[in-house]
């Protein structure tokens, strides 16, 4: 049992992350003809908290509550891979990576992400205006006119092998390179890195 | 107004069949293993995000490669043998249309993606991990949607 628990514990590679969650696609297929797709509970929430007579958010969101139970699922997943299955190592990134990051400001990367930004005291700061605030709006306002995100579009869309979906991961990749590449040097400097 | 009859909703409800209490549990089950997968992989890792879109790591592709083939393959083999849910029912994808949409709102989400380091997915996972604070980020998530809802009519697509 412990010999599987430290063997659990290591970092998952691509080649068993990336078919388990592919098996999410005909596993809510087959358990209950649902289609995958995360962003959609942001909207179920808005429809169930701030519906405000807007058309988009009236609907019967009781009827998809499947989907705000896969999130709260995600969530306790979390939970339980980050304190049950930890791994004791440290993240190891790639060194052009760390190289590039430290030239952008960033000096700690022993932790999934860089504590340096995500913690309660970057909140009320610059950081937590572009990293939070900024961040999350364009997430959630993009996903939503793009009509899904990496799991709706990328994944479930380009497996049912529909076009649209192709076109709109292809934009997600144009707006992270553009993004990466280009807009947050001069944004991190701007927030005091 | 009927989900089902609605494009915007990328996961829309195919099914008649209502699950009800314990019924839904297996949907709390499924996102569990995913959120798993999600950390233990690093998926969760802003590291990883920026190593994807910095080209400096096959890890990502690999991972959205390899469930997309995945995807394909269960795909085909429940549409080819004709494989009905537990409820008996065929099984529907809905068909997604084109819409100006993917293209801006993909371009806007991407922006946002490489800021995060985090699609809506991942996000719970982390809140779920410990970093809390992405909970500020949650809900600047859900008033995107929320603003998206209000000027959908407004907005090109």
């Amino acid at each position: 049992m412990n010999q599987f628990i430290e063997w659990i514990s290591q970092p998952w590679p691509w080649y068993v992350a990336g078919p388990m969650i592919g098996l999410t696609v005909p596993a809510l297929l087959i358990l209950g003809n649902k289609t995958f797709g995360i962003s959609s509970s942001l909207r179920h929430v808005c429809a169930a908290c701030v519906p405000a007579g807007i058309p988009f958010f009236t609907y019967d969101w009781k009827k998809e509550i499947w989907n705000l139970l896969f999130v709260l699922g995600t969530a306790i997943g979390g939970f339980i891979a980050m304190n049950f299955l930890a791994n004791p190592e440290t993240i190891v990134i790639s060194e052009a990576t760390q190289a590039d990051l430290t030239a952008l400001g960033i000096t700690n990367f022993t932790d999934l992400m860089p504590v340096e930004i995500f913690n309660w005291d970057s909140l009320f700061t610059g950081k937590g205006i572009l990293f939070f605030l900024i961040g999350g709006f364009l997430v959630g306002f993009g996903t939503r006119y793009a009509g899904g995100c990496t799991s709706g579009h990328a994944i479930m869309g380009i497996s049912s092998l529909q076009w649209p979906s192709l076109v709109a991961t292809i934009f997600f990749m144009i707006g992270g390179f553009l993004m990466t590449h280009v807009l947050l040097e001069p944004l991190m400097k701007l927030v005091g890195f | 107004m009927d989900p089902m009859a609605d494009t915007h909703c990328v996961a829309p409800n195919s099914s008649q069949t209502q699950d009800k209490g314990l019924a839904l549990l297996k949907y709390v089950i499924i996102g569990i293993v995913f959120g798993i997968v999600f950390v233990k992989a690093e998926i969760i890792s802003w590291f990883r995000i920026q190593e994807m879109f910095r080209l400096q790591s096959f890890h990502m592709y690999g991972v959205i490669g390899s469930a997309i083939v995945t995807g394909i393959i269960s795909i085909q083999l429940i549409k080819r043998l004709n494989i009905k849910s537990i409820h008996g029912e065929t099984i529907n994808i809905p068909t997604k249309v084109f819409k100006k949409g993917q293209v801006i709102g993909g371009f806007i989400f991407g922006l946002g993606w490489a800021i995060t380091g985090a699609c809506p997915g991942p996000l719970f996972a982390q809140i779920g991990s410990g970093y809390t604070v992405i909970l500020v980020t949650l809900v600047a998530a859900l008033a995107g949607t929320w603003v998206y809802g209000k000027f959908e009519n407004q907005l090109p697509n």
